[in-house]
């Protein structure tokens, strides 16, 4: 057991960004934090050149963000970490809730079997922070420490930045910004930028313990522990034998007087029995708010993560909606710099990923007021909740102890098609793609890994071919599984994923046997079936036949070349 | 109560709302709680339980069967 040792990254002298000023750049991303890191790894698979700034030097000083969801892992596969993630972080799906001494309420975040994923994995920031920073290196990111960027000037077609460096300051100009600076955002101030919402009264004491423990992986949550009275606790099991305790203290504690080992340790040893040895790594002491920026996108200059939005920490929406940010805005921002699309696109960004920002603050903010109600009132009821929940069904379901991240539902956005025919099942237009197991020539392998790679056609078809369905493929002029749909007259043209039952040789195709059936039932298919998805495993539109004038149009709205939504 | 007396309270979760749907099951149990709590906004421990009152008096007529509300009277006077 010991502590953890930040690294020091080296700093790389700014002499070729200064030569020739104001040197221009099609895409600069400020802050090397987890959302910052994923937007310049997602970029340079793209084949983007991206200049990453930071101000500091290293990763993340505390575990801070430490519970990363499946959709999250999703993404991170896709970039191409997600395994050493996994790997070293602890997988969870079950979270328990206790009132006093009982248990009340569990959930499990992934019921049903056949995801590649687990519900959760729990590991410390800034494990992540240097899994990205190495895959951002691999694929030619160019990252830059100790560039604090001091101002930004934005233009009509590009923003102007000084960046302060120990070698002295110098000005770059940007196409394409990504702010990615965090919850205090100097960004954001130094524009003027209005974010508004909720602070919360009250205060909770992170505590990151080492010790041996024989705890389930799994989340605990009580309401009013005998160790710790009349207020909420919370245990997590990160990597490496650190676990992670929070306590709720109220908005009296005084914060630099609890952040006091002496002050700590006794409420460890009240929780965890005086015989235990532990090591305290971290102590932080926190208070939070729920609010949003009004705007993400301010013309050439793209806010995501905590610098756009910020929730309570119930919930683990944090970290986890800052990943889904990167991973909406990328696909569109890599289209609109390689002019494949108008950069009107990029209004859906700030469109989708706001409609999301309220539902996580919604969800937040919910969790939050039931574990720590304001009034006399509210508190009788979280009581009572918690009373008849030994005994009743729906009173379990109202038990909030935090509703953990997941990914929103983007019923509303601009770019989808909706459903003209009928179809069961949560795969709607706007839905994040649901898993599935498959086979891919005779190996094993998942859903989710055969999506994401631009827009795709998923088309299920009966095994043998149809002669409807064989006239169809004819149709639309198929030349390999690699080959975009030819017919659609689009600028970005689909590529074809042919779903089947049992496996079958379509030559030059990409073909997935969906040998459990999981994928039918879940997309709710039929022969013929057709879905359009988008690049961040979005479904764009779906019908019960592949139409391509249907489909043509679906994919001009996917562009946002179509303006208003029917 | 004998225990073979099928029960006309319904305590499995029950909230919903027509022609809208939710993604997530915790969702329309959530609304409900925060509209609650939000109905006691600003007002004194006296006030609120008076709003408490009238709200059990609207709901209690409104569900109307003296079955279900003696159900319900007998389940909230459980307190173990």
């Amino acid at each position: 057991m010991g502590a953890y040792v930040n690294p020091i990254y080296p700093y790389k002298s700014p002499a070729d960004l200064m030569a020739t000023p104001p040197q221009r750049k099609p895409l600069i991303v400020i802050g090397a934090g987890p959302v910052g890191l994923a937007a310049a790894i997602d970029a340079r698979l793209q084949g983007l050149e991206v200049l990453v700034l930071d101000d500091d030097k290293t990763v993340s000083v505390g575990s801070r963000a430490v519970c990363y969801a499946k959709r999250s892992l999703e993404i991170l596969d896709r970039l191409g970490i997600a395994d050493e993630a996994c790997g070293l972080g602890v997988s969870w799906n079950i979270g328990r809730t206790f009132l006093e001494e009982d248990e009340v309420y569990q959930f499990n975040l992934v019921p049903d079997a056949g995801h590649k994923r687990p519900g959760m994995i729990n590991l410390q920031q800034y494990h992540v922070e240097e899994m990205l920073i190495a895959r951002a290196l691999e694929l030619g990111a160019d990252i830059r420490w100790q560039h604090k960027v001091t101002a930004v000037t934005p233009h009509d077609a590009h923003a102007t930045l000084t960046v302060e460096t120990p070698e002295g300051t110098f000005d770059i100009k940007a196409d394409w910004l990504v702010v990615a600076d965090g919850a205090r955002s100097p960004i954001r101030r130094h524009l003027g930028l209005d974010i508004e919402g909720r602070v919360f009264q009250d205060r909770f004491l992170i505590a990151d313990v080492i010790m041996k423990a024989d705890y389930p992986a799994e989340r605990w949550f009580w309401f009013d522990p005998p160790f710790h009275p009349n207020q909420s606790v919370l245990l997590h099991k990160q990597s490496n034998n650190v676990w992670r305790i929070d306590f709720q203290l109220g908005w009296d504690a005084d914060p630099e007087e609890e952040k006091k080992p002496e002050k700590v340790i006794p409420r460890l040893k009240a929780m965890l029995g005086d015989e235990r040895p532990f090591e305290l790594e971290w102590v932080s002491i926190y208070t939070f708010q729920c609010r949003r920026m009004t705007d993400f996108r301010h013309g050439r200059v793209l806010f995501a993560g905590d610098a756009a939005h910020q929730v309570s920490p119930f919930g683990a929406r944090g970290a986890n909606s800052g990943f889904q940010d990167a991973d909406d805005l990328m696909w569109k921002l890599g289209l609109v710099i390689k002019g494949q699309a108008s950069e009107k696109l990029l209004d859906s960004y700030a469109m989708d990923r706001q409609f999301a920002a309220d539902e996580n603050i919604m969800n937040s903010t919910r969790s939050t007021d039931f574990i720590t109600p304001k009034s006399r009132t509210s508190k009788t009821f979280r009581n009572q909740v918690l009373a008849l929940a030994k005994h009743h069904p729906f009173a379990r379901k109202l038990v909030n102890s935090g509703r953990l991240s997941v990914p929103s539902f983007l019923t509303g956005s601009v770019l989808n098609t909706p459903d003209a025919e009928a179809f069961e099942g949560n795969m709607v237009p706007g839905a994040p793609m649901d898993d599935a197991p498959v086979q891919v020539n005779g190996q094993d392998a998942w859903l989710l890994n055969q999506v994401g790679k631009g827009f795709q056609v998923m088309l299920f078809v009966d095994a043998p071919l149809s002669p409807d369905v064989l006239a169809q493929l004819a149709n639309v002029s198929l030349h390999g599984g690699s080959t975009p749909l030819r017919a659609i007259a689009s600028p970005i043209k689909p590529t074809l994923l042919i779903v089947v039952p049992s496996p079958l040789n379509i030559p030059g195709m990409n073909v997935i046997v969906d040998t459990q059936g999981l994928v039918a039932k879940r997309y709710d298919a039929q022969p013929g079936t057709t879905y359009l998805l988008r690049p961040d495993q979005h479904v764009l539109a779906r019908w019960r036949t592949l139409d391509t004038d249907r489909l043509q149009a679906a994919m001009a709205r996917a562009l946002g070349q179509v303006g208003a939504q029917a | 109560m004998p225990t073979n007396t099928p029960t006309a309270l319904n305590t499995a979760p029950n909230f919903h709302e027509a022609g809208r749907r939710f993604f997530r099951d915790f969702s329309p149990g959530d609304e409900f709680y925060e509209h609650l709590i939000d109905a006691h906004n600003g007002l004194s421990d006296e006030q609120s339980e008076a709003l408490n009152a009238r709200l059990i008096l609207l709901l209690a007529n409104h569900i109307g069967d003296l079955r279900v509300l003696r159900e319900a009277l007998q389940a909230a006077r459980q307190t173990d």
